[in-house]
């Protein structure tokens, strides 16, 4: 246990799943919703709540494509790769995004923690290919133009702000 | 809160009578694409205009209205999402496309007060206009069972649902049959699990409930992971409490009190949909302990899934549910004799639970006159790619391709002519042509090499690379692959790197047939069902495009020209003007020239960037 990270959220959340080992994915989830990854800090606190092992925990956090063990940007960009959106071009909305933010396969956050790039497996708006979602808020048919004012956007919006 | 029986035929007929009192409903898609479009903002100000002008209109049904009243309601996905977002009328059963804020105004004043229609709204084909919903063609050839509700029915309100008949067969099934009557009428039903493999579903619960063990399971699969697929999630969305009703129907008949919905992540809004039915069928008291005095108690859970692709197979979803990695394992015990927390269970995915209920009411009989009778019923197939008409659709088993990509889809996107359906995601195979006239249902697909799977359909043209869409599948089960066996895992790698190879343009002789022994291998030897089919989008389109594959390692050629890496650039001299603005883009010098007399392409530097094709203003530039 580190004394110098506030545990108080992850109380709160071990709390709501009544501390069951059932609920390792929820618990999970739910800590990440607040900090948009998962502080290795977590790791050994949790386990010893759950009555359970480091390495039950860590092997859960890293099976699943949804955790993330490293820090997101303030705006997750997800490029769908479904495969409607693949016959209808949407690799080369991420080509732009990961050009314009100087982002790739292996680097998928910008150093001032603005964006992350990365692609999902289908959304289910294969009506709308190709999309992509910023923070869970999908658009629809984009084009690398489109992703590039999206980008501009945000960006002016953060200066303003 | 109801306390038995009459309670609830009491309130169902109260809320009958209030919702025949809204004359008119206005009914707003709020599936997640029309959301996208901006429907929810649709909706709040056709509210606020239509009272500006002084008309009455309710959201929620009331309990005991006077006077007629409009109603405006956040509907389930109608389907037709390239045409969102949409708006319906009734009773006229208008149908509105493509609707901005801009266009409410007029809808307000035309179509509520005056009665007319708004002529540009109107979903026309070639200058054709069809204004009622029905008549469109897109609508005209399906049958909706499954999906009935959605778009006609509010998606969030259970008094809505309770008004039109919903959990009448929750209720029939509690009070009227014992749970041997209801395993008997599925099962006479012939319905099928409608998540891909086929099983009939009547014959596992009746497994079930002869399991010995007290405590029974009942567990919907809603993780709809194939890629161009969601029916699951239209379900979830736009009639979710449907969906609980079937379970709660096949605890009944199975004897469980407890229902787990593992829901995939990446859908949030079908998640919010749900936890909202479950807390009003709580409230309400169809949830919970002794349901209506009846002595029967039921409760459901929901999990979210974290971004695991095969937490679509069944011993993987419930050790996802159990808080495990979402690993199969060996079977048997299969799930039926030990599923969830190592208790029998009862496994459906979202659209087989949601063909109870009506099964139920009306009967196994009815239900065998749609469609062939091995397998019944109707299917909902989501229409995807190149397609006029992408969407959501529902079809009696049996319609053939040609109805649906052409009929119901109205055809291809583009002028280029159709070339394949990819059916079952990353599981299933490719038809072609000849198989246009082939009849959709379990049996005959499987005769093909293909497979219904859940029912993703993704039509190509021909501007699309059989061999890359090939790779594109193999990349995903790859990435996908939980890593357990070794079959999957290291079979679908090595696959892969052929795959990559050959459109990179670095094929070798025998590539194809390595990759076919691979395939054996794997489907042989895998231990669940993703590794088993993993191979098939691999084997169907060398069956069927075996040329392509070759032109890739022998000619080095993509007929398709979508593989970059075989693409040459030219620049054809008659039409090149001579302007040196493709010289100027090129970043790697590699073309060169005279101002006003062509230009040409030096091919051993290129690296097909594909810069000078989009700068040439005179489309000199060509891909060969």
């Amino acid at each position: 246990m580190n004394e110098n990270f506030d545990y108080t959220l992850v109380d709160k959340v071990l709390a709501d799943h009544d501390c069951k080992q059932s609920s390792i994915i929820a618990i999970l989830q739910d800590v990440q919703e607040h900090y948009h990854y998962l502080p290795r800090e977590i790791f050994s606190y949790i386990a010893e709540k759950l009555d359970t092992s480091v390495a039950t925990i860590y092997s859960v956090a890293t099976f699943y494509e949804n955790f993330s063990l490293e820090p997101k940007g303030k705006y997750v960009i997800k490029v769908c790769d479904g495969t409607a959106c693949h016959v209808r071009k949407g690799i080369p909305v991420l080509e732009r995004l990961r050009s314009e933010l100087g982002l790739s396969d292996n680097k998928v956050t910008t150093d001032d923690l603005m964006f992350t790039v990365e692609t999902v497996s289908c959304l289910g708006a294969c009506g709308l290919a190709p999309a992509m979602t910023v923070n869970d808020k999908v658009l629809p048919a984009m084009t690398p133009d489109k992703a590039s004012a999206v980008i501009r956007e945000i960006k002016e919006a953060e200066k303003d702000a | 809160m109801l306390k038995n029986r009459e309670d609830l035929i009491e309130l169902r007929q109260a809320y009958e009578a209030s919702i025949k009192l809204q004359t008119r409903k206005i009914l707003v898609c709020a599936g997640t694409g029309c959301v996208a479009g901006g429907s929810l903002d649709i909706h709040d100000e056709l509210i606020r205009l239509i009272e500006e002008k002084g008309i009455k209109c309710s959201v929620e049904l009331e309990k005991d209205p006077h006077d007629e009243t409009i109603g405006v309601k956040k509907s389930g996905c109608h389907g037709f999402c390239e045409m969102g977002p949409l708006v319906r009328i009734e009773p006229e059963g208008i149908l509105y496309t493509k609707v901005k804020l801009s266009d409410c105004r007029d809808i307000v004043n035309q179509t509520i007060v005056e009665g007319k229609v708004v002529d540009r709204l109107v979903y026309k084909v070639e200058g054709k206009p069809y204004i009622r919903q029905e008549d469109i063609p897109f609508y005209a050839k399906q049958h909706r069972v499954v999906l009935e509700h959605c778009g006609h029915i509010d998606a969030t309100s259970i008094l809505e649902y309770i008004a039109i008949g919903g959990y009448e067969a929750f209720e029939k099934a509690l009070f009227e049959m014992e749970p041997c009557d209801i395993v008997n009428e599925v099962e006479e039903s012939a319905l099928r699990g409608r998540g891909g493999g086929g099983f009939p579903t009547g014959r596992k619960w009746r497994q079930v409930l002869n399991q010995k063990e007290p405590v029974h399971y009942v567990v919907c699969n809603g993780d709809e992971g194939d890629p161009g697929a969601f029916m699951d999630r239209s379900i979830m969305e736009g009639d979710p409490h449907r969906m609980l009703e079937g379970m709660m129907i096949a605890g009944i008949a199975t004897g469980s009190h407890e229902g787990y919905i593992y829901v995939r992540a990446e859908y949030p809004m079908a998640v919010s949909r749900l936890e909202n039915a479950i807390k009003q069928a709580r409230e309400i008291g169809l949830l919970g302990k002794n349901i209506l005095d009846s002595g029967f108690d039921f409760d459901f859970h929901i999990n979210k899934g974290a971004g695991a692709f095969v937490c679509g197979e069944g011993s993987a979803l419930t050790a996802s549910i159990e808080g495990k990695r979402g690993m199969p394992r060996v079977k048997p015990p299969r799930t039926v004799e030990k599923g969830l927390f190592e208790k029998p269970t009862v496994l459906n995915n979202v659209e087989t639970y949601a063909n109870v209920p009506k099964i139920i009411i009306k009967g196994a009989k009815w239900y065998k006159s749609i469609g062939p009778e091995s397998s019944p019923g109707t299917k909902a197939f989501a229409l995807t790619g190149n397609i006029q008409n992408t969407g959501l659709i529902e079809v009696p088993m049996g319609t053939t391709l040609r109805e649906i990509i052409f009929d119901i889809g109205g055809g291809m996107k583009s002028d280029k002519p159709f070339k394949a359906v990819q059916i079952g995601g990353p599981s299933g195979g490719c038809l072609i042509t000849p198989n246009l006239d082939l009849p959709l249902d379990f049996d005959s697909l499987k005769k093909v090499g293909a497979m219904i799977g859940s029912g993703g359909l993704v039509v190509m043209d021909e501007s699309t690379c059989m061999v890359e869409v090939a790779r594109f599948f193999m990349n995903f089960t790859q990435n996908e692959s939980c890593g357990k066996c070794v079959p999957c895992r290291e079979g679908t790698k090595r696959m892969l790197e052929i795959l990559e190879r050959i459109v990179a343009g670095n094929g070798k002789e025998g590539d194809v047939e390595l990759l076919l022994d691979l395939a054996d291998t794997i489907s042989s030897t895998a231990l669940c069902g993703l590794g088993k089919t993993a191979a098939m989008p691999v084997v169907s389109t060398i069956k069927s495009f075996r040329d392509e594959y070759d032109a890739h390692i022998i000619d080095k050629k993509c007929p398709a020209g979508q593989c970059k890496k075989l693409i040459t650039y030219v620049i054809d001299p008659e039409l090149c003007k001579g302007c040196s603005k493709c010289a100027r883009n090129c970043p790697v010098e590699a073309i060169s020239g005279e101002i006003k007399s062509p230009f040409t392409i030096d091919t051993s530097k290129c690296i097909k960037c594909g810069a000078c094709l989009e700068n040439c203003n005179f489309g000199a530039v060509k891909e060969v």
